[in-house]
């Protein structure tokens, strides 16, 4: 089962990677982030998953009833508030780009070089 | 149970969090003196912690979760002297940025000074902390400010464009880093650096912690910008505003080092043992001081000339930390606060040609700058400390790095590193010869499409010098000075590395509250040889830099099949600089894989 988890990680994380890299629109640019941001909470999850174990609600659950690791999931909250205010700031940044160039193709805006 | 540590982190963050709420009311003045205030008080805090981190680690377990039987059930800040000397560099450089800011807007929003604060808040507790899954959130923390100042002036294209590689290529390093985090986790079931060092110790290593390794040091070396992952950092710089470089320059990109360096040496050192990476390491280091060089070499727009020093510099700390023993690590944390200090001088007196005379650009500001003698001063010596010149601490610091080399039967890469410095230093002794003394010619033969951008200068021109300015510049060129004459600073940071290095010790006490063992004395190193090293680096970074502005100075036809080998190198290299982000990305996956590819076959 935990296999799985991986797996979708990993092909999350690479697939995101290759939308960044290939992207011809900033939103979609933003999502592919979050596409690999994703990954990262797949594989916390898949690391505190226990096979048959429930949410780690320690009060409503028999003692000795296995259940899920609490820490990744606290850590996976933690990355999810991060992934917001990143997200949230690339896409203010997407707005302004579109407000000064009208456009959001990242290949219309190459401005650096060298 | 020290509360220092905390509070020092706490101050900015309160402070910037109360600016925040008290934005609409505020009026400009209020909030720039509250600010500084802030930041001072910051400075005094992690100086008291830089004291009292001496000879034992200031421990803080938040909320009194003390560790039981040696298993930690709660999240401390551990503060070594490495760490806490930092944390002061941060302080201090934040200071000297807001007072930089006054009189370098002429409208500014609270919001940047709560950026600004928040920035340092997270820096402070990133130097801090001894938890691996903090070490992220601290490095996050501090990254959002960081791209949110770099887009500050969102009315330019440029800007805008800098911000998003900028946040784009660290992001995807935090990823890395935190699926790294992940694996750790998995593998030990803790993410206190000090439990999971204890738990990986002695055991060889699989190919989970090898990746581990890769993956968690990624993200801090895209923040380092370290070659391949180094082409957000100049285009970020070219943007940002410029007290806000002294930021970037100064700490930030000698934070990723650090995070390095921190986690290689509490958790993997006992596992992946030095002989087997150091030889990756010191590459890296080398590769990125070289390429970070030849791009500096190329430029006329001053603060992407310095930026690209920046990121030489911080390849000769690389590989000082790649080393991966005592002596050089002693090095690289004396370089890291030395060429912090002189390069944010330089980026003061960049400041204060912009507010003076409206552009970035050498060529554009030739000989324009002849009558402002005591900036033009600041910048030459500021020079001599990029070159790496006695007193200055960047010489000690390199010559311990040197020493390290030396040891480890590389000597010759001493050379390859002082030649890149001297590059750098040419770079911008040839960058002032032009601005503060009409030296030279303007050269036509370059094709001014080459930088891609046009000049937009940040604030009205024509002004007087602000003495706030320049006096922040000088205070700290003195200081980059004043560290290198620090009575015995070799043998406090010889002392505070070897602690450093001391892994099992230092999981002690964290974890047993055990008393840190004095570090074995260290041979007294032979000295003179770094003085000389340093004399011989500025010297010939004078000639190099005379050479370039020379009227009689052949162009690359002259030169004939040399000249043009080496125009096509160079400008093959700025093409790979294309700031499209696409590419960016595409680097860093490539850069990823390498590293862990090489660190598979090095680590088995």
């Amino acid at each position: 089962m935990s296999i799985v988890f991986f797996l979708v990680a990993g092909w999350l994380f690479l697939a995101g990677l290759y939308g960044i890299v290939t992207s011809r629109n900033l939103v979609h640019l933003v999502v592919c982030l979050s596409i690999v941001q994703a990954s990262t909470y797949l594989t916390l999850l898949g690391i505190g998953y226990r096979t048959h174990g429930t949410v780690a609600v320690l009060v409503s659950i028999p003692p000795g009833a296995p259940f899920v690791d609490p820490i990744v999931a606290s850590l996976t909250l933690t990355d999810v508030v991060v992934s917001a205010t990143v997200t949230a700031l690339l896409l203010a940044l997407a707005v302004q780009i579109h407000k000064r160039t009208g456009s959001v193709d990242p290949d219309d805006i190459v401005d650096m070089r060298g | 149970m020290d509360v220092v540590a905390p509070v020092a982190m706490v101050v900015p963050l309160t402070t910037a969090l109360v600016l925040l709420v008290l934005v609409p009311l505020s009026r400009r003045r209020l909030v720039d003196v509250v600010a500084f205030a802030a930041a001072l008080a910051t400075v005094a805090l992690t100086a008291v912690l830089l004291v009292r981190s001496g000879d034992h680690l200031v421990l803080h377990w938040f909320a009194g979760w003390l560790p039981r039987r040696g298993f930690p059930v709660g999240i401390d800040f551990a503060v070594d002297r490495i760490g806490a000397g930092l944390a002061l560099l941060a302080a201090l450089l934040t200071t000297a940025a807001l007072a930089t800011s006054w009189r370098y807007f002429d409208d500014v929003t609270p919001l940047y000074s709560v950026l600004v604060l928040v920035f340092l808040g997270a820096m402070v507790a990133f130097s801090y902390t001894g938890d691996l899954f903090n070490l992220f959130v601290f490095f996050e923390l501090m990254s959002v400010p960081a791209y949110a100042l770099a887009g500050y002036k969102v009315e330019e294209e440029g800007a805008l464009q800098g911000a998003l590689n900028f946040a784009v290529t660290n992001s995807v390093g935090a990823f890395c880093t935190l699926t790294g985090i992940a694996f750790l986790y998995g593998r030990t079931g803790t993410l206190s650096l000090a439990a999971i060092g204890r738990s990986l110790a002695g055991h060889h290593p699989d190919g989970l912690v090898i990746v581990a390794f890769v993956l968690v040091t990624t993200g801090f070396l895209v923040k380092a910008a370290v070659v391949p992952f180094h082409f957000w950092l100049a285009d970020a710089h070219a943007v940002a505003p410029t007290p806000i470089c002294v930021l970037f320059s100064g700490v930030m990109v000698g934070l990723g080092v650090y995070g390095v360096t921190r986690v290689y040496w509490t958790v993997f050192s006992d596992t992946i043992t030095p002989p087997h990476l150091r030889g990756l390491l010191v590459a890296v280091g080398v590769v990125t001081a070289v390429i970070g060089a030849v791009m500096c070499l190329g430029q006329h727009h001053l603060k992407r000339l310095l930026a690209f020093s920046t990121i030489s510099h911080t390849g000769i700390a690389i590989a000082g930390i790649g080393l991966l023993d005592r002596t050089s690590l002693a090095g690289a944390g004396i370089y890291v606060l030395g060429h912090g200090l002189v390069k944010a001088s330089l980026f003061v007196v960049t400041a204060i040609l912009v507010t003076r005379l409206g552009a970035f650009d050498e060529r554009r500001l030739h000989g324009r700058g002849r009558d402002m003698r005591w900036t033009a001063a600041v910048w030459f010596i500021g020079c001599l400390g990029l070159a790496g010149l006695p007193p200055f601490a960047t010489s000690l610091g390199k010559g311990l790095i040197d020493e390290g080399l030396d040891h480890h039967g590389w000597p010759w890469l001493a050379t390859v590193l002082a030649g890149s410095a001297a590059a750098t230093a040419a770079s911008a002794f040839r960058a002032g010869g032009h601005v503060f003394l009409g030296w030279g010619r303007v050269e036509d033969d370059q094709p001014a499409s080459a930088e891609g951008e046009e000049e937009q200068p940040e604030v009205a021109k024509d002004r007087p010098t602000a003495p706030v300015m320049f006096a922040v510049a000088a205070l700290l060129l003195m200081g980059g000075l004043a560290l290198g004459l620090a009575p015995r600073l070799g043998h406090h940071a010889d002392v505070a590395a070897g602690h450093f290095v001391n892994r099992p010790a230092m999981a002690a006490a964290v974890l047993d509250g055990a008393p840190l063992p004095e570090p074995p004395p260290m041979p007294a190193a032979p000295t003179g040889s770094a003085e000389r090293a340093g004399v011989a680096t500025a010297a010939v970074a004078l000639l190099a830099g005379g050479f370039a502005l020379s009227p009689r100075r052949p162009t690359a036809e002259q030169l004939g099949w040399a000249g043009r080998i080496g125009r096509a190198a160079i400008e093959g290299l700025r093409r790979l600089h294309s700031g499209h982000i696409g590419d960016l990305l595409a680097f860093l996956t490539a850069g990823v894989a390498a590293f862990g590819v090489l660190a598979l076959m090095a680590g088995r």
